[in-house]
Formats: structure tokens, sequence, C-alpha cells
């Protein structure tokens, strides 16, 4: 099986002297352009672009894009350990994700975003890998806690993958053993905000400096 | 049949098993505590059987295994007496660079799940198991794990 090429939003690690950290930059250099299906689209985009005056029509047209796509922005329900417990609360009413648009969805092929919360084991990463795959591109994934980001305490376990970007490509890390519910919505918005600045609908957004 | 009857019965039967070696003997100390039986290889299912019939150990708790680097693996199982609230903790060393083990399974079959994961943790080869397979990981995993000589970063490609 392949390993998906990895996010380039995260800052290289400081620690450079520990041997796995260097592994894992070599490992993590590159996404990929932008998503599978948007290639055309993308090529539409650029073509109408090169026209005079085209840049009215695409800036206008990914702000609309990026408004409609962040303001719809499904969750499949998928929970991998305690950090769904901390992923339900954010869903449920008290702190009500829908008003930001987010409808937890039970279904991958419905569903734009696939929040991963806690550890991924070697067993479980092939499933994973799966359920990704079967949602429809754009498609985003939120990496919550430790576990999920690099491992956590679980990092020097024989059987746990050392963080879910060694899987899919993660766009928004939430940090915490669980992260609140609060801190999942700051990492929900945060990832509406990148949504916000795609361009040429489709490639993926720097980071914001702003907001990160 | 109480604790101190259990014992007598098992240093007639078994002379050659250590019985409580080290542990401490005040009865204020072994309150609760099982009755830790140290055997030979050989002895493993016919103690097991002698500790169901004789003693009314019919429940099997669990078994699990150390890993004692050069000095090689032992097993453990701890059977309990619910009725009279007698726990035996069984041993048994296998002997440097040893796997094989007679499995419990003839005498409980609850027993069967928890060999598994011991092969699965430690590769020890139950022999008598009746489908020996790995339990918890998957079956292309490489090695066993829980073993001393396991490194903690043992690389699993693709994911780690």
């Amino acid at each position: 099986m392949e390993i998906k090429p990895p996010v380039p939003q995260i800052p290289a690690p400081i620690w450079r002297n520990i041997k796995d950290l260097q592994e894992w930059e070599q490992t993590h250099q590159r996404r990929p352009e932008g998503d599978k299906h948007s290639q055309l689209f993308e090529s539409v985009t650029e073509g109408i672009h090169s026209f005079p005056g085209g840049f009215v029509v695409t800036t206008v047209a990914d702000a609309f894009l990026n408004w409609a796509r962040k303001s719809s922005v499904w969750p499949v329900t998928f929970g991998l350990a305690c950090c769904a417990i901390e992923m339900m609360a954010t869903f449920a009413s008290r702190f009500d994700v829908e008003r930001l648009g987010m409808v937890p969805w039970a279904s991958p092929r419905h569903s734009d975003l696939m929040v991963v919360s806690g550890t991924v084991t070697i067993k479980m990463a092939p499933m994973l890998e799966r359920i990704y795959d079967q949602m429809p591109d754009p498609k985003w994934a939120v990496s919550m806690g430790s576990c999920a980001n690099s491992g956590g305490p679980f990092r020097h376990g024989y059987h746990v993958v050392k963080g879910v970007d060694r899987v899919i490509p993660v766009d928004v890390y939430v940090p915490g053993c669980p992260p609140p519910p609060e801190s999942l919505l700051n990492g929900l918005l945060l990832l509406q905000d990148q949504i916000a600045h795609f361009r040429k609908t489709g490639r993926r957004a720097l980071p914001n400096p702003k907001v990160d | 049949m109480t604790r101190e009857q259990a014992k007598a019965l098992i240093g007639e039967r078994f002379s050659s098993a250590q019985v409580d070696g080290d542990a401490p003997t005040s009865a204020e100390a072994t309150a609760g505590r099982p009755i830790v039986v140290t055997l030979a290889v050989d002895q493993w299912t016919a103690f097991a059987l002698f500790a169901k019939t004789t003693l009314g150990c019919r429940f099997f708790s669990f078994s699990s295994a150390v890993d004692w680097k050069e000095q090689g693996l032992e097993v453990v199982a701890r059977i309990d007496n619910l009725d009279d609230g007698v726990g035996v903790m069984m041993k048994a060393r296998l002997g440097p660079g040893v796997s094989a083990c007679p499995s419990l399974v003839p005498v409980f079959r609850g027993a069967e799940w928890m060999e598994r994961e011991c092969y699965d943790m430690f590769g020890i080869q139950f022999e008598g198991h009746p489908d020996l397979r790995r339990m918890l990981l998957s079956d292309d995993w490489q090695g066993h794990p829980l073993l001393k000589s396991y490194a903690v970063d043992t690389p699993h490609p693709p994911y780690r």
C-alpha cells in the first residue's frame, strides 16, 4: 500500500536530534497537488483565468465555491477512541456544530470531513484509509488529539501508527488529550478558514498567518 | 475446602511442585491471595485437571506469560474455586529458548482465546490447542511484540 504524501502546513519539528522525527520529516515532504477529481475543473478555471479580465470570473467563482464548501462541511461520524466522546459532545446540542453548517452524517459517501478522533492502530489504519477513500472530493481531515497527531502516549508502542498523517493527508491538527469540545470547535473554525482560502477551486490553501 | 487443605492436597499429589515459594504465610498476608504453585512443564495439564476435579477450581480466570530474557519464558494461569474462595496461580518455566507448552484447552475450554493471545504476544506454541492463530494482531504481523527481544520501534510498513 502506498503512503499518502503528507501535509505541508506543519512547521518542521524543532527536535531535530530525535531519530524518528527526522524520519518523519523525510516521509512527509509534499501533499498531492489538489484533489483527484478537481483536475479538470482546475484546468477549466486556468483557461478562463488566461482570458483578459477572466480573473474577475475566477475570483468570484472561487469566493462563491469556497463559501459554499465551508458552509456545508459534513463530518462523517467516525470515532476511534476516547476523543470520540468529546467529538460526540461537540456534535451534540450543547456545542452544536450545526450552526456552522456541519451535519454529522453516518455515511462517508455524503461527507466532506473526517475527524480522526483517537488512536489509530496499525490494524485500523487500512480501514481508516478505506473510509477516507470513499469520501468524495474535495474532502478534509482533522486530526484530533495527541494520538492521532503523533501517536501520543502510545507513540513507542508496537501497534500504533505514529500520527494519522502517515495514512491520510491532514488539514488541521487539534492538540489535547483529549481536546475539549471548545478546542475541536476552534479546529473546525480553522478548517473553515482554510477552506475559505482555497484558490483555483481545488488547490489547498497555504496557512493563513492571521489564524495559525 | 480451605486454603490449608488445598495446599496439603497439592503437596500430597504433586510433591515436586513448589507451593507458595517465597510468599508470606501469615493468615493476614495470605487472605484473598491465590496459592502460588510452581510446576514443571510436563505437570502443567495434569495439575490443571487435578485442580479442576479435586480442588474444585472450575473457573479459569486468565492465562498469560512472562519473558525472563535469557532464563526463558514462564507461563502463568490463574484458576479459582469460586465456591470456597480458593484461588490457584499456576506457573511453569519453559526453559531458555523453548517456546512449546502443553495446552489447557482440553481441561478448560475458556483457555482457548487466552492461549491464542499468549501465542500472539509471546509466540508460545501450545500443543493440543485446536485453533492456534493470532488473536489481536493481524495475520500478516511479523514477530511477537511482548517478547523482550522485540525492539520498541520496530517498523511496520507502510504505517510506521
